[in-house]
């Protein structure tokens, strides 16, 4: 591997590939966006592929990641959960950063460009409330306006970081249109943006959208992998059998894979399977989706045989989404990575044996990535397996929701 | 080239043109809605075709298009009732480019072109994206119409005017469709740029609400393209009458 280079106390890799052409990722990504939008995106490609090139930008970064969000992470032994299943099971704990999940690393690094671009303002769209509080976050520590748009189902699911947005001085706005999940938030930040963009920053919380956006949060995510591969190393003498991560966008699994692409490991994405494949109400666009092209890339997106985006159905709100990073559907086409769903109770049971079984409470999101490992230990994966998950983020804002499913009464 | 034609041939007849958007199935009479628009002096009608996702729209068209979907309109259907209408003005399909794309590019150039639309107006498919479409559309007649926005650049306006077909769409405002009490400080100069970039009619869009805003746009390109106002009126109980009413408002102010 190409030597690390050293921020503060963080490592930040070498970068990534870029996608070929405009955006690129094999048939998939591009920029199909509203023409206001289009010297907004070339502006950020610029800034982005100058800045991730420079020293000084990745020394800041690297300084932000290790001063304020508290990388590196560890990779944690699950010696019970492993037991348990049989398999030598090790978390990536991007749940133990500074407002608990990974969605904090791309947006320290968007926050930085966007001050670079004189933008006084960021707009995020938000699912499970996560990466609105990342940029909530962000927006506080540079001094700048936030607005974070976030359906209003999740609202009232995601009740908790609806309130530390508040409080960190963010304005939320409820998205009652459509599904009013985490795709119709998306749609009002893009309506907002096409309005605000000379002012405004859009920072998207994945690896969806126009180029520059897939690469670029990737590239800022990639710090998960890259950590996880020396760290597996240290652990395991090696690369683990099978790297595992949940996808709704995709960013924290891409930013995964990116670690692990050019080694043996098997590379598994678990998608939301909701109630079932056969129910129709998922979020598995990757196992279920067909190609199409929605918030600004061609990627694979659930929906109707007139091109009408359905709406997608998952437990964890940060999975709710019918479409899925134009990288992933790329990775997926070329049969390096595979894709697979989890249902909604398989997620439920994943949450709760973490928590028993290691004293971690994972957010919804990645418990669809532990479910899957349950279900399939000793069967797609084989007895004796070294596994990598990456554990997105912590349980803390799902705790009420999973208390009142479980018990059917809410917590007082 | 009839849209193209059509238009320019109306502008050297020293008319300013007028285009009223209005959202295919957007009710059992909205065929109506469209000849009544057309009596009442429309030079041609974008027809919406609803999208689930419609990220140019401002909350007016988004309704409308929602409501459309729950009445049961779906591409095929909005493009067969369309071929229905027997009017001397030429259509305009307006809509996003996934229910294109999940279509194909030439099948779905070829069910405009067999239901008479002359042109297509997809509004998140930008120059860059465009050759796959834009070359079906040519081969099938179909003209392309292409829309400038106030932060395109200068040199990029020029490429936008010439790949454009029909006329050049300019972009009156930063933002997305829907009604507005003024018109943007933007349209003005955004109508005088496309004019000096090209010979094509230019019609301003987004925003544009009022007679009086009709008019003021107009005088600084070949005409207007009026939506939000006419489909906020559908959608508070109006109908073909009431459309006819405020078309001929409109063109009586142009004309004035
Ligand atoms: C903890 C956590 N994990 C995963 C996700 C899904 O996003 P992505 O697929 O981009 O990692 C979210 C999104 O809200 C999240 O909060």
């Amino acid at each position: 591997m190409t030597p690390l280079q050293r921020g503060a106390a963080v490592l930040l890799g070498p970068p990534g590939p870029e996608p070929l052409g405009l955006g690129r990722f094999g048939e998939f990504g591009g920029r199909f966006i509203p023409e206001a939008l289009v010297p907004a995106l070339e502006e950020l490609e610029v800034a982005f592929r100058a800045s991730w090139a420079s020293t000084e930008f990745r020394d800041e970064l690297a300084g932000l990641l290790a001063n304020y969000a508290g990388r590196p992470t560890p990779v944690t032994e699950c010696r019970r959960l492993s037991e348990r299943l049989g398999v030598r099971v090790l978390l990536k704990r991007e749940d133990l950063t500074h407002t608990g999940s990974h969605k904090i690393n791309s947006v320290l690094g968007q926050a930085l460009l966007a001050r670079q671009m004189g933008k006084q303002r960021v707009i995020a769209e938000t699912g499970a409330g996560q990466h609105g509080v990342a940029t909530a976050t962000a927006a506080a520590l540079f001094g700048m306006q936030c607005m974070v748009f976030m359906g209003a189902v999740d609202v009232e699911r995601q009740a908790l970081n609806v309130w530390r947005m508040r409080l960190l001085g963010a304005e939320v706005v409820s998205v009652e249109s459509g599904s009013a999940t985490l795709k119709d938030a998306i749609n009002d930040a893009l309506r907002d943006w096409v309005a605000s963009v000379e002012s405004t920053h859009y920072c998207i919380g994945s690896v969806v959208g126009p180029h520059p956006y897939p690469w670029m949060v990737r590239e800022f995510q990639r710090v998960v992998g890259d950590e996880a591969r020396a760290q597996c190393r240290d652990l395991l003498g090696g690369d683990p059998d099978v790297v595992v991560a949940c996808v709704g966008g995709g960013s924290n699994a891409i930013g995964t894979f990116a670690g692990f692409l050019d080694t043996d490991a098997r590379l598994v994405g678990v998608e939301a399977g909701g109630l079932g494949l056969e129910s129709g109400q998922h979020g598995a666009s990757i196992t279920r989706g067909v190609p199409g092209v929605l918030h600004g890339a061609r990627s694979l997106y659930l929906q109707d045989e007139d091109g009408q985006i359905l709406e997608a159905h998952s437990v964890s709100a940060g999975l709710d989404y019918p479409g899925v990073g134009p990288e992933h559907a790329a990775l997926a086409a070329t049969g390096r990575a595979e894709y697979h769903p989890a249902t909604d109770e398989e997620a439920i049971a994943g949450f709760q044996l973490l928590a028993a079984t290691e004293g971690i409470v994972p957010a919804l999101e990645p418990a669809h990535a532990i479910g899957w490992l349950a279900r399939e230990a000793g069967h797609a994966v084989p007895h004796g397996s070294e596994v990598l998950i990456t554990l997105s983020g912590r349980g803390d804002k799902d705790a009420a929701y999973v208390a009142e499913r479980l018990t059917g009464e809410p917590l007082s | 080239m009839r849209l193209e034609e059509h238009l320019r041939a109306r502008r050297a007849a020293g008319r300013p043109l007028l285009v009223p958007y209005v959202t295919g199935g957007l009710g059992s009479g909205w065929l109506d809605v469209v000849r009544a628009v057309v009596d009442a002096g429309a030079d041609a009608v974008e027809i919406g075709i609803p999208f689930s996702d419609p990220v140019m729209d401002g909350p007016t068209i988004q309704e409308a298009s929602q409501r459309a979907i729950d009445l049961g309109a779906t591409p095929a259907k909005v493009i067969a009732d369309a071929a229905q209408v027997d009017v001397d003005v030429p259509l305009v399909a307006m809509t996003y480019y996934n229910p294109v794309h999940h279509a194909g590019h030439e099948r779905f150039a070829a069910s405009l072109a067999d239901a008479g639309i002359d042109g297509a107006i997809l509004p998140d498919l930008p120059l860059d994206e465009l050759d796959p479409w834009a070359d079906a559309a040519d081969r099938a007649g179909v003209e392309t119409v292409l829309l400038a926005a106030p932060t395109t650049p200068d040199d990029r306006l020029q490429a936008i005017c010439d790949r454009s077909r029909g006329f050049v769409y300019g972009v009156a405002l930063m933002g997305v469709t829907g009604e507005r009490k003024r018109l943007a400080t933007e349209a003005l100069e955004m109508g005088r740029r496309c004019k000096a970039a090209t010979d094509r009619p230019v019609l301003l869009g987004v925003g544009i609400s009022t007679p009086d805003q009709a008019v003021t746009a107009a005088g600084a390109a070949d005409g207007v393209i009026v939506g939000s106002a006419l489909i906020a009126r559908l959608l508070h109980g109006g109908g073909p009458d009431d459309a006819h009413a405020f078309v001929t408002e409109l063109r009586a102010a142009l004309d004035a």
